[in-house]
C-alpha cells in the first residue's frame, strides 16, 4: 500500500498553501476544468436525465453485484481471459507479480490505473527487479519525479510546464541539449519518443478499467493519449486491474455512462479513445496480447455494499468533485495523504485505510455541496462525509476540546430560557468591548478565527431582547 | 411537498420568524429588516422565544442526538404558524432539508418534520415566490455585488430572487461577482477547525469581490458575510458588507458588518 500521510492533513495543507509553485499550478488548471464541464453540460439538454439514468444503472448493478461479477467471470473466461478475484491489496499484488514472473518479464508498461496506486503495485514490481514504465503522460511525469498522483484523472495537475521541461532536460540526456521545449506539444512529442521504445520493449502491459461489462466479459478504458491501447495490445501479456464496482451489466450501459464521464471530467463530449477489449488475440486477429488476465480487487469495498456508504461505489472516477471543491483547489491532492483526494477521497479513504487515520478528511469540508451538484452519479458526498463524522463522534474520537465546547453549547441551546438569559448577559458585554472598532482583531477563544480575519462585534443586545422591548412598546 | 401551505390563501398569514442564532446574537438589525419585509408583504410576524439554534453545529460535527433534540425543539416552537421563515439559506436548508432526514426513523416526529419542512422558507425566496413581491420601495446609492451562499443556492435553489428584488432598489447598481456560486470558506465550524484552508478560500473570494469594484457586498447568510467582511476589513479594504434584507428593507442606520460605528 502506498504511504499514508492523512493523519498529517493539517500540516500537509499548510505546506501546500505556502507552496507558491503548487498554488500557481492549481490556479492555472482547476478553474479551466470546471468551466469546460459547465460548457459541456450546457451543450447537452438531457444531461440531468442522464445523471439519473447513470445513478440508476450503478444502483441496480450494486444491488446485484454478486450476479454480475459471476456473469462477468463466465463471459470473460469464455472469451479466453483469465479472471482472478483479489480480496485484498496484497492478494492483487501477488497475482500480478506471479503473472510477471511466469511471463519472464523484464519491462512492464502501464496505462493509468488508480487501483495500481491503491495497492502500491509499482514498488512491488520494482522490488522484483522489473522496469516499470508509466505511459500516461501525467503518470510518466510524476513517476520520473518519484511522486504520486495528486488528482485521479490529471495526476500531474500540481506541476507547471517549466518543471516538466527541467525534468526532461535532467533525464533525457541522450537528446540534444539545445532542443526547444517551449510549447506543450514539444514536451508531448519528446515523451512520445521516449515512451514509444518502451511500448515495443514491454513484456507485460498493465491497464486499469473504467468499466467491466458483465454481458460480454469486456473491459473498457477511456484515454486521451492512446497510451492505454498500446499498453494493452503490444505486449504478449495484458493485465487488467479493476475494482469490483467497475462492473456494469451491458454494453448499452457503458454508452450511457461514457456520455457522462468525459463531460464531467474534462468537458469533452467523449474522450479521444474509448477502447473495448474482450479476451486475448484470436486466430486471425492482426494484433493483441497472447494472454489476458483480469484482476478484480475488493479491498474492503464489498463491506461498503451493506453500509450507509454504499453510494460511494457509484463513482466513475471523473474527478469533477475535485475540480469544483474549494478545499481541493486550495491545497491540491497530495495534502489528503493517500491515493484518492478531494471529496470522493474524503468518503472513500476512511473506508479503505480506516477512519482513525483518515479522520481529518471528512471533517475538512465546508459542506458547500458543489461536489454533489456536479457528481455525474449523484453521490451525496457531503451527507456521506457527515456519516463519517457521526461514526467518529459516537466512537468518542472527536477531539476532546472540540467535544467539550460542543457539549457546553448544546447544553444551553437545548434550554431556550437559559440560552436567552446567557445571551442577554453576554452579548451586551461583548458589544461594549467591541464598540470602538466595530470588530475584534483578537478575542480569547476565537484565535482560530481572528488569526486570519476580524470578528464583527455584536451590534448591541440580542434580537430576542430587542423584540421583547418592541412588543412591550419600548422604542428601539 | 407534504404540508405545503394549505393556508396560502389566507389574507394575512401568520409567519414565525426563525431568527437564526447569528442574527440574534450579532446582528439584530437583520431580524428587524426581515420583520419589516414580511409585514410589508402582508404577513403577521411572530417570534417564538422557545427557538435557539437550528442545530447545524451539532449535526455537522456528528452529534446526531443533539441535532435531533434541537430539531424537535424547533419544530415544536413553530407548529402554530402558517409559515416558518429564516433570513438564512443555511438555517432554512437545515430546517427544510435536514430535519426530515434527522427524524426519519422516529414514527412520531417524522410526519411532524415533513409537515414542518413544507412550511419552511428562506426569507427572500419566500417574499418573491410565496408572497409575490416583485419590487421593493427603497433607495440606496451604491455599487453592490452579491455572493450566493452555498446552502441557499444548492439546497433551496435561491438564485434569481435576491437579484430581482435588488434590481428594484433605486440607485443600486448590481455587478455580478466572478465565481459567485463558489463557497466563501466559512462552512460553520470548518472556519475554526481548518482556519488556514478557510483563509485561503476567503482570500480568493475577497480578490473576486474587490475586482468587481463594488463598495457593497451583499449575501443572504450572516455566517458567510461575517467571514467575508472579516477578511475584507483585515485586508484594509473599504468594502462594506450587509445582509441583503437590510438593503431591501432600507434598514441601514446601523454600521455595516464589523464596521467602526
Amino acid at each position: 500500500m502506498s504511504t499514508i500521510t492523512s493523519p498529517d492533513f493539517k500540516a500537509n495543507a499548510r505546506a501546500a498553501l505556502g507552496d507558491r509553485q503548487l498554488q500557481r499550478a492549481l490556479s492555472e488548471v482547476a478553474p479551466g476544468l470546471a468551466a469546460r464541464r459547465s460548457a459541456a453540460r450546457a451543450g447537452l439538454p438531457e444531461f440531468e436525465a442522464l445523471r439519473d439514468l447513470g445513478r440508476d444503472i450503478k444502483d441496480h448493478t450494486l444491488a446485484h453485484l454478486d450476479v454480475y461479477l459471476e456473469e462477468f467471470e463466465r463471459k470473460a473466461t469464455a472469451a479466453g481471459s483469465i479472471v482472478h478475484f483479489a480480496p485484498t491489496a496484497e492478494d492483487a499484488r501477488r497475482v500480478v507479480r506471479n503473472i510477471c514472473r511466469q511471463a519472464n518479464a523484464g519491462v512492464v508498461t502501464k496505462g493509468k490505473s488508480m487501483i495500481s496506486e491503491e495497492i502500491g503495485l509499482n514498488a512491488a514490481l520494482e522490488g522484483d527487479g522489473l522496469e516499470v514504465v508509466e505511459t500516461d503522460l501525467g503518470e510518466y511525469l510524476i513517476q520520473i519525479r518519484g511522486e504520486t498522483p495528486s488528482h485521479i484523472i490529471a495526476p500531474a495537475i500540481h506541476l507547471t510546464q517549466d518543471q516538466v521541461e527541467a525534468d526532461f532536460r535532467r533525464l533525457h540526456t541522450k537528446l540534444p541539449a539545445d532542443r526547444q521545449l517551449i510549447e506543450p506539444a514539444q514536451l508531448v512529442a519528446e515523451a512520445r519518443q521516449i515512451l514509444r521504445q518502451k511500448f515495443l520493449a514491454a513484456d507485460v502491459g498493465i491497464t486499469g478499467a473504467n468499466f467491466l461489462i458483465a454481458e460480454t466479459g469486456s473491459s473498457v478504458i477511456v484515454t486521451n493519449e492512446g497510451n492505454g491501447d498500446l499498453t494493452q495490445s503490444l505486449p504478449k501479456v495484458h493485465i487488467v486491474l479493476a475494482s469490483i464496482e467497475k462492473m456494469v451489466p451491458t454494453l448499452e450501459d457503458v454508452g450511457t455512462l461514457v456520455r457522462l464521464l468525459a463531460r464531467s471530467a474534462t468537458g469533452q463530449e467523449i474522450s479521444t479513445y474509448t477502447t473495448f477489449s474482450t479476451g486475448p488475440r484470436r486466430p486471425g486477429d492482426p494484433d493483441g496480447p497472447e494472454v489476458c488476465h483480469i484482476v478484480i480487487l475488493d479491498n474492503g469495498r464489498a463491506e461498503l455494499l451493506g453500509s450507509e456508504f454504499r453510494e460511494v461505489l457509484r463513482c466513475i472516477r471523473c474527478g469533477a468533485c475535485m475540480n469544483h471543491c474549494p478545499v481541493y483547489t486550495a491545497i491540491g491532492g497530495h495534502a489528503y495523504g493517500w491515493v484518492y483526494p478531494g471529496p470522493i477521497g474524503s468518503v472513500l479513504t476512511p473506508a479503505l485505510i480506516g477512519v482513525a487515520k483518515a479522520s481529518h478528511l471528512p471533517n475538512a469540508s465546508t459542506f458547500c455541496g458543489r461536489c454533489e451538484e456536479v457528481c455525474p452519479m449523484k453521490i451525496p458526498l457531503p451527507g456521506l462525509m457527515r456519516h463519517w463524522r457521526e461514526e467518529e463522534y459516537s466512537a468518542g474520537d472527536t477531539p476532546l476540546l472540540y467535544r467539550l465546547g460542543l457539549r457546553a453549547w448544546a447544553a444551553a441551546a437545548k434550554r431556550p430560557r437559559l440560552y436567552h438569559t446567557l445571551a442577554r448577559i453576554g452579548i451586551p458585554l461583548l458589544a461594549t468591548l467591541g464598540r470602538r472598532r466595530g470588530a475584534f482583531r483578537w478575542l480569547p477563544l476565537a484565535g482560530s478565527w481572528t488569526r486570519h480575519r476580524d470578528l464583527a462585534a455584536p451590534q448591541s443586545r440580542t434580537f430576542q431582547a430587542l423584540w421583547a422591548d418592541h412588543k412591550a412598546g419600548v422604542p428601539r | 411537498m407534504p404540508g405545503s401551505a394549505p393556508q396560502s390563501a389566507k389574507e394575512r398569514p401568520r409567519v414565525g420568524l426563525f431568527v437564526t442564532c447569528l442574527v440574534d446574537l450579532f446582528r439584530p438589525s437583520v431580524g428587524f429588516a426581515a420583520v419589516k419585509l414580511l409585514t410589508d408583504a402582508g404577513c403577521e410576524v411572530d417570534v417564538p422565544t422557545t427557538q435557539t439554534c437550528c442545530g447545524q453545529p451539532a449535526y455537522n460535527s456528528g452529534d446526531k442526538a443533539t441535532a435531533q433534540q434541537l430539531a424537535r425543539q424547533t419544530i415544536a416552537a413553530f407548529e402554530a404558524h402558517d409559515y416558518v421563515v429564516a433570513p438564512s439559506g443555511s438555517c432554512a436548508g437545515m430546517l427544510k432539508r435536514h430535519y426530515p432526514e434527522l427524524l426519519q426513523s422516529d414514527p412520531v416526529w417524522r410526519p411532524r418534520a415533513a409537515a414542518f419542512a413544507g412550511r419552511v422558507h428562506e426569507l427572500i425566496s419566500f417574499l418573491v415566490n410565496v408572497r409575490g413581491v416583485a419590487a421593493v420601495d427603497t433607495k440606496l446609492e451604491a455599487r453592490a455585488t452579491y455572493h450566493d451562499s452555498c446552502s441557499g443556492l444548492r439546497e433551496l435553489g435561491v438564485r434569481e430572487e435576491p437579484r430581482m428584488l435588488l434590481r428594484s432598489v433605486e440607485g443600486l447598481q448590481l455587478v455580478e461577482l466572478t465565481d459567485a456560486e463558489v463557497c466563501c470558506g466559512f462552512g460553520g465550524t470548518f472556519s475554526v477547525k481548518y482556519p488556514d484552508i478557510s483563509n485561503a478560500i476567503v482570500e480568493r473570494k475577497a480578490e473576486h469581490i474587490a475586482a468587481t469594484g463594488a463598495d457593497l457586498l451583499l449575501a443572504g447568510d450572516l455566517g458567510c458575510l461575517m467571514n467575508m467582511a472579516g477578511k475584507l476589513s483585515r485586508q484594509g479594504r473599504t468594502i462594506a458588507a450587509r445582509h441583503v434584507a437590510e438593503v431591501l428593507a432600507g434598514e441601514l442606520a446601523d454600521p455595516a458588518i464589523g464596521e467602526r460605528p
